[in-house]
């Protein structure tokens, strides 16, 4: 069977100790996550968590069942792409020599982003977007020279009825 | 000043919730951080029975929660109190056992500050408990405690720890009885779906060759009446999975005995050759399935369990039923009762004949030679005690001797550690069982090995009187190891000779109890009948043939019906 990517959302109890639960699921049954957000809703009792894996079916039905078995998860879904909005931020931080100052605003120009801090040498991008977005940005300015990078991981919603 | 008579401490909430949960046992050890606790409990009708190891302690909670059907109870202390506990909190855990284990932890100041007999134990048991809690403010302590019991024994049962710091053991607040647990994220399914079950009876109908599968989840839900009268109405042989001995009759002709690597021959031969297979309330342990594609290969599988993660984790099935295993299969009486199946027993007549013959030629058999055979010390034991003693086990040859040779009229009257597979759990669950069937007959069957993990709880049984007998099948050996040796690699005993062992009745008789030895076969029952009969516990030294194996055997990763036979 063939693995696929997964993004979960989930809705859990805001409280201590239960991240460490649903991380120590995945470790522990040999799931993967490739990345994982986690943060308070609107309610300050229940935070969210967006997961993203990659599984086959069978690992995917188990990985959703082991979640609903912990007592503070509340929801869990797998999001269709097509259903959900997902976006992801990444800070970037750019060599940015003389000689490349104007290539890199170039492409902040094209993919929309920011920069949010500067110096002589370099300068820090603020990009929001989809995966391939972010993908593509990052493929361009590789050759320049990344000097670091932060990302969030996915965030994700699904879309409310038009 | 302001009145206290409704103020209490943490200790004296916690005797109040404990006494609210019906709990009249606990199984424990003091220490530092427990002593406010013990101080309190010292006040109370509560009886505690004083382990001499807190591993001890849990394994003797999940023998009395499974001969007495209600929630076992721990109290240890911080640090190594807590860290003792894991073992038997696993295994409860894997066995789906009822227990709250409540720890004692540093004070809530020191939490993080690695201080004497600080551990996080809430961390350490996160993969090994139903649920887990650190209380933080003596205000959710009672609300803790009662959600602790509700979780332990609904739903697919479990342990659930406690980690109460010592200073809100000591705190004092106004108390209020809090409200019936209600979680919002735990609602189990009891209720099976009803379009579903009818499926199932539409293949019952169809099927030729149909056979039962029940495991622990019977046993858990108390639901052994109702399978054996689902399984007679239908003329359906029935296996068992090792925590399934007792949910149905092991003397009715419908019973084929344990499933798996060391099941009868008939058990594993049907299995592979039926064509529907209802699996009720069992995970499909790879000791159970072999070869997991081979596993029931012409079989439309039913598998009906009360927790969904049990469902298609190991294998496939053809119609998963997520419910209480009692009330689905009182759903599926009700539902057969309204229809005319014909004759089942005549339609499944060659069927059951063939599943006869597999029974007379895979039989389990031995030859009584001129040393003792271990399976003649538990056939007899058998025998003498009419089938109806509490067994617990240890965990190797002798826990599947026990398995196979005992044979269980009754739900709750075999005890193994079943998942986990615990040297040394046999003991301290005897003496559970004994505490809460103080009339019954319990028997820890041991081999040499394991007995010596755990029996330090000799002295628990002589301090309360408890008379609990081992049967050792003593071969000198790691028995189950060296069979594996012995079959697969090529007879190098690495590691598995234990003839350095103790004299058992001597040490029997250190502790009070009564030490009794057999030698050759034909002191076998006359020792088993002293032990049995004598008010004493005792300790029954049998000295068995050093090289038996168990058998048949399924080599790991091998088809079910590949058996090693003798």
């Amino acid at each position: 069977m063939t693995e696929a990517k997964h993004v979960i959302t989930m809705l859990v109890d805001n409280q201590p100790g239960v991240l460490a639960r649903v991380v120590g699921l995945f470790s522990g049954r040999g799931f993967n996550i490739e990345s994982l957000c986690v943060a308070e809703t609107v309610n300050p009792e229940i935070s969210r968590i967006t997961l993203v894996t990659r599984a086959d079916p069978l690992v995917m039905e188990q990985i959703q069942k082991q979640l609903r078995k912990l007592i503070n998860v509340i929801k869990v879904r797998d999001m269709d792409k097509s259903k959900a909005v997902q976006r992801e931020m990444a800070l970037i931080c750019v060599k940015a020599k003389p000689e490349h100052r104007a290539e890199v605003l170039r492409i902040v120009d094209i993919f929309r982003c920011k920069v949010v801090d500067t110096g002589t040498e370099h300068f820090i991008i603020e990009v929001t977007g989809d995966e391939g977005k972010l993908a593509a940005i990052i493929n361009l300015l590789k050759p320049i020279g990344i000097k670091k990078i932060a990302r969030t991981g996915i965030v994700a919603l699904f879309r409310e009825p038009k | 000043m302001k009145p206290i008579e409704n103020t209490l401490t943490g200790a004296q909430i916690l005797m109040t919730i404990l006494q609210e949960e019906g709990v009249d046992t606990l199984f424990g050890f003091p220490g530092g951080a427990v002593i406010d606790i013990y101080d309190e409990l010292a006040r109370t009708p509560i009886q505690h029975i004083l382990v001499r190891h807190e591993q001890g302690a849990v394994h003797a909670a999940d023998g009395y929660a499974r001969a007495s059907g209600k929630v076992g109870v721990c109290l240890v202390t911080s640090g190594p109190g807590a860290t003792n506990t894991v073992t038997g909190i696993a295994s409860a855990y894997m066995d789906s056992i009822p227990l709250v284990i409540i720890t004692g932890q540093v004070p809530t100041q020191l939490i993080g500050n690695d201080a004497f007999q600080e551990v996080d134990i809430v961390g350490i048991t996160r993969p090994c408990t139903k649920h887990n809690y650190l209380v933080k403010r003596i205000e959710d302590l009672a609300q803790i405690l009662k959600e602790a019991f509700y979780i332990a024994r609904s739903g697919r049962p479990g342990p659930v720890l406690v980690d109460i710091p010592k200073d809100i053991t000591k705190k004092r607040i106004a108390y209020t009885p809090v409200e019936p647990v209600r979680l919002k994220s735990y609602n189990p399914t009891y209720q099976p779906n009803l379009w579903q079950l009818e499926k199932v009876i539409t293949l019952i109908r169809e099927a030729q060759r149909p056979m039962i599968f029940a495991g622990g989840g019977v046993i858990l839900s108390k639901g052994s009446s109702e399978l054996t009268a689902f399984a007679r109405k239908t003329s359906m042989p029935v296996t068992t999975s090792l925590m399934g001995m007792g949910a149905f009759p092991g003397t009715d002709p419908l019973c084929l005995g344990m499933i798996g690597m060391h099941g009868t021959y008939r058990a594993n031969m049907a299995t592979g050759a039926c064509d529907l297979l209802i699996a009720v309330g069992v995970r499909f342990d790879d000791r159970v399935t072999g070869r997991t594609d081979a596993f029931a290969a012409q079989a439309k599988i039913v598998h009906i369990d009360i927790d969904p993660t049990s469902i298609r984790k190991n294998v496939q099935v053809s119609l998963p039923l997520v419910g209480d295993c009692r009330i689905t299969l009182s759903e599926l009486n009700r539902l057969i009762e309204a229809i005319d199946f014909g004759d089942l027993a005549e339609q499944r007549r060659s069927w059951l004949d063939q599943i006869n013959q597999w029974k007379q030629t895979g039989a389990l058999n031995y030859d009584q030679t001129t040393v003792i055979k271990p399976q003649y010390v538990v056939e007899t034991l058998y025998h003498l005690t009419q089938g109806q003693a509490i067994i617990t086990t240890e965990v190797g040859q002798n826990q599947m001797w026990a398995a196979q040779y005992y044979h269980f009229d009754h739900p709750d009257h075999f005890i193994t550690s079943g998942g986990l597979g615990v040297m040394g759990f046999g003991l301290p669950a005897a003496i559970g069982a004994q505490v809460a069937q103080p009339g019954k007959l319990v028997v820890d069957i041991a081999g040499d090995g394991s007995i010596q993990m755990n029996i330090q709880e000799m002295a628990t049984a002589i301090q309360y009187g408890l008379p609990v007998k081992v049967v050792i099948l003593n071969n000198r050996y790691l028995g189950m190891v060296r069979q594996w040796q012995e079959l697969f690699y090529d007879k190098r005993y690495a590691c598995t000779n234990m003839e350095y062992a103790p004299d058992f009745v001597k040490l029997a008789e250190a502790y009070g109890a009564l030490g009794l030895r057999a030698t050759t076969p034909d002191q076998v029952e006359s020792v088993l009948k002293q032990g049995l009969s004598s008010p004493q516990a005792a300790i029954m030294d049998f000295w068995v043939d050093r090289e038996e194996c168990v058998y048949p055997m399924v080599p790991a990763g091998a088809t079910l019906t590949e058996m090693l036979l003798i």
